[in-house]
Formats: structure tokens, C-alpha cells, sequence
């Protein structure tokens, strides 16, 4: 496998080696995601009953995994400096708000109606 | 950096290539679009009082093939710009041809899969989920499809000799948007397809 390339800014890119190991960990971490799915819809799976209960953060923390390394590794985040993390992260942070509080706002709503 | 490279692209306050800091600014404003899509969805998630829903319709191994597929092309991508920036052409072209397959293939799917849905009854208007629904994978299938339109311009470009390494950074933007538009399939997939 080649070595870390330097670009226009010059800083170090991952090697292809790296580049692969994280292709190969994105991939185990989908075949998760479907497995604990389908151990949380089939009654005949095991450990059927504590995946029902904790699908949905199973899932939040295996894409936010997913999500992390692409951002890191293949958008070269972990090597460009703070201006460009600090350009992705601050957006990411307001966008997680936004979910969270129109969710507890329309709950809110459909209690008290 | 080469002279010619310089010459292009001046110095700049930052240190930063300007299209860069564009590019990285517009996918942090595209986060946003997209936090309103997925807030929506789940919003309306389960608020549906007529069929079809998604536990009648959805077909979660093509999805999951199909999101292997985007995975794919990232890995592609940056295997593409790796070749680039080494001037290793044949590498280049090889690698940037498979991630517009790959970005048309998970395009191809989203048509089959919408065309799929219709047929079975769910419209944009049928239900509160096929509106969030086709709201949101309908964004990402147009941004994939830009996407594409993008990095196939890139590559006749490297086809024709026209991306030295000091003009790999034409790919690397490209190639974020590429990155960034898989991010939100990794967030859409368990949000709308495992999540029900």
C-alpha cells in the first residue's frame, strides 16, 4: 500500500491502507445496523427482547460512528485544520438541536391537546 | 505546492484554497436543509392514519445493497483522488468511472424503489409518510444525481489529461460533496428504513 499524499495545503492524506481499513469498518458497521434490525423484528432471533428495547440507540450510535469516520478519513477532516472541522461541526451541532427540539416541541403539543 | 499550482491559486488569509472554504460552507448550510427534512420525517413519524406505512412497503435488503453501494463509491472516490494527486492517471480514471456507476446504480434504485411504492398505492399526497418520505429521499436522490453530473465532468476531464495533480483539488471539492452526500444516507438509512 502507498504512503500518506500531501495536497495543495499540505497536509497529510491517509495512505490507500487506511483508506481501506476504514471502507472495510463502514461496511461491518451496516451489516450491525441490519443485523440488530432484524434481531429486533424477528421474535425467533436472540437477544430478540433487549434489541426491541434499545434498537433506536443502537442505531444512533452505530451511524454516528459511521458518520464520524467518513468525516474524518475520507472528507480529511482529522488532517485540515480547525477552520474547516469547526465549518462542519458548528452546522451539525444547530442541525441536532433543531431535531431534538421540534421533536420535544410536537410531543409537547400533542400532550396538551 | 508547484509554481503553476501557485500561480492558480494565490495565497490566501486563511491558508485555505477559497473554493475549499466554499465548498465546506455550503455543506455546512446543506446540514441544515437536511436537519428540516429529517426533523419533519420524524415529526410526522407514525402519524399516519391510512396506508400504506412503512412496515407494508419497504424492502430493506435492496436498501441496504443500495447504501453498501454509496459506501462504496465514497471508498472509490478517495482512492480516485489519491491517484490524482500521485499524477497516476490510469488509477484516477479507473477509480473515478466506478463511483459515478455506483452513484447511478443507488440513483437507479431510488427510481425502482419510488416507482416500486407508487404502484402499491403511496403517493406524495397518500399520507403524512409518503409526504415526508418522498420529500426527503427526493432531496438526496437529486443531490446524488448532482453528484453524479459533478464527478462525471471531472472525469472526462481526467480523460482528456486535464487533471495534473495541481488540479487534483478540482476532484478533492467534488469529491466532498460526493462524502457529503453519502454522510446523509448514513444518517437517512436507520432514521427512516430500521427506525419504524
Amino acid at each position: 500500500m502507498s504512503a500518506p499524499s500531501a495536497h495543495a495545503e499540505g497536509h497529510a492524506h491517509p495512505s490507500s491502507g487506511t483508506y481501506v481499513k476504514i471502507a472495510v469498518i463502514l461496511f461491518a458497521l451496516t451489516a450491525l445496523e441490519v443485523l440488530a434490525y432484524e434481531m429486533a423484528h424477528r421474535p425467533t432471533m436472540p437477544l430478540h427482547a433487549v434489541m426491541e428495547a434499545t434498537l433506536v440507540p443502537v442505531l444512533i450510535v452505530l451511524s454516528a460512528a459511521k458518520f464520524a469516520l467518513v468525516a474524518m478519513f475520507y472528507m480529511h477532516l482529522k488532517g485540515d485544520g480547525k477552520l474547516l472541522t469547526s465549518l462542519f461541526v458548528f452546522p451539525i451541532i444547530i442541525a441536532a438541536a433543531i431535531i431534538v427540539i421540534l421533536i420535544v416541541l410536537m410531543e409537547y403539543w400533542e400532550v396538551m391537546h | 505546492m508547484s509554481t503553476a499550482a501557485h500561480a492558480a491559486h494565490p495565497e490566501t488569509t486563511t491558508g485555505i484554497d477559497s473554493r475549499k472554504l466554499a465548498i465546506w460552507a455550503f455543506i455546512g448550510s446543506e446540514c441544515l436543509f437536511f436537519a428540516t427534512l429529517i426533523s419533519t420525517y420524524l415529526v410526522y413519524k407514525g402519524k399516519s392514519v391510512t396506508g400504506p406505512l412503512p412496515a407494508d412497503i419497504f424492502e430493506i435488503p435492496l436498501v441496504t445493497f443500495g447504501t453498501a453501494v454509496l459506501l462504496f463509491s465514497s471508498f472509490f472516490v478517495v482512492l480516485a483522488l489519491n491517484g490524482a494527486q500521485r499524477g497516476d492517471r490510469k488509477k484516477l480514471i479507473m477509480w473515478l468511472s466506478l463511483t459515478v456507476l455506483c452513484g447511478l446504480f443507488f440513483v437507479g434504485m431510488q427510481v425502482y424503489e419510488f416507482q416500486h411504492f407508487y404502484h402499491k398505492g403511496l403517493g406524495l399526497g397518500t399520507n403524512l409518510f409518503g409526504s415526508s418520505f418522498y420529500v426527503l429521499t427526493g432531496f438526496h436522490g437529486t443531490h446524488v444525481t448532482l453528484g453524479v453530473i459533478w464527478l462525471s465532468t471531472v472525469l472526462v476531464e481526467a480523460i482528456r489529461g486535464r487533471v495534473p495533480p495541481e488540479k487534483a483539488l478540482n476532484l478533492e471539492i467534488a469529491a466532498l460533496y460526493w462524502h457529503f452526500v453519502d454522510v446523509v444516507w448514513i444518517v437517512i438509512f436507520p432514521v427512516v428504513y430500521l427506525m419504524r
